[in-house]
């Protein structure tokens, strides 16, 4: 036991992601154990029926989403990765300077040319 | 503490995949798969690659699946409806094929030394971004022509009329 807490680096900056995800993964399943152990579960039709805010429901909860939905995503991955890229060069700005910038300048000036695109072809709006 | 980290990871990681192809409904399977990849992420850690985990959540966990789950809303394909899976031969086929790229692997892992990659700091954001940004710079340009063909292409697909 002592081998293994001597094991743990307290100061790993990972160490604090373990401990929140611990506590975070504890307290979510501590509360719906506690609620499922003390919570009285008293049977009542009118209780456990469907209902949304009150009144009857319209439709079933699964409606079929638009596919414009779709498009916003597959554009929301492709500029999320477009950033990704954007971390390591924010973090080594000063050791590739005027290089480094260059080289980015001419990744997002590509991809600017697909975010006009996108623009242009109203990719963006909803109609 | 490592090995138990990565224990413990690995067997999220496994439970996970193994619930994901054995869910009925696909919503289930994609949720599951958000923790699958939550846990390989871990396992990135574990080895080093810093980069690699912070991408496995940012693309993968982030974006790659809500693309998953906007296909499955999209079909939308009413729970009575779902088919119904049955155990095939193919099924058997499967696993054992699995089983027989587990069994490679260790014999593999067994017999050769991996080159690099322990490294303390070989997988951080600095040296993937100086290796990126220097050895890789043709791949790491390419990279946006890439993504600017799949934006091109979504909307082409995607809208009506262009």
């Amino acid at each position: 036991m002592a081998n293994f807490l001597s094991s743990i680096r307290f100061s790993d900056p990972y160490f604090s992601v373990l401990l929140m995800l611990v506590i975070g993964v504890g307290m979510s399943v501590a509360f719906v154990l506690l609620s499922q152990a003390l919570g009285p579960k008293r049977y009542d039709r009118v209780k456990y029926s469907v209902y949304e805010c009150g009144v009857d429901p319209l439709t079933t909860a699964s409606v079929r989403v638009s596919v414009k939905f779709y498009l916003l995503a597959i554009l929301f991955i492709l500029f999320d990765l477009e950033t990704a890229f954007l971390y390591p060069w924010a973090v080594l700005f000063r050791q590739l300077g005027w290089f480094g910038f260059l080289e980015m300048l001419v990744f997002l000036l590509i991809l600017l040319a697909g975010l006009i695109y996108a623009w242009k072809k109203g990719a963006l709006e909803w109609q | 503490m490592e090995p138990i980290l990565f224990i413990l990871f690995g067997a999220i990681a496994v439970a996970g995949s193994i619930m994901v192809v054995t869910r009925k409904h696909p919503m289930a399977s994609a949720l599951y798969l958000i923790l699958t990849l939550f846990a390989v992420a871990a396992l990135f850690v574990l080895r080093q690659a810093h980069f690699l985990a912070a991408i496995q959540v940012i693309v993968y966990a982030g974006a790659v699946v809500v693309l998953f789950i906007f296909v499955i809303m999209l079909i939308n394909v009413p729970e009575n409806k779902l088919p119904v899976e049955r155990l095939t031969a193919l099924r058997f086929l499967g696993v054992a094929a699995a089983g027989l790229l587990i069994l490679e692997g260790a014999v593999l892992a067994r017999k050769t030394t991996m080159p690099g990659g322990t490294a303390a700091d070989s997988g951080s954001v600095q040296a993937v971004g100086r290796a990126l940004f220097t050895d890789y710079l043709l791949a790491f340009e390419i990279t946006s022509v890439l993504l600017l063909a799949a934006v091109i292409g979504a909307i082409a697909l995607a809208k009506k009329k262009i």
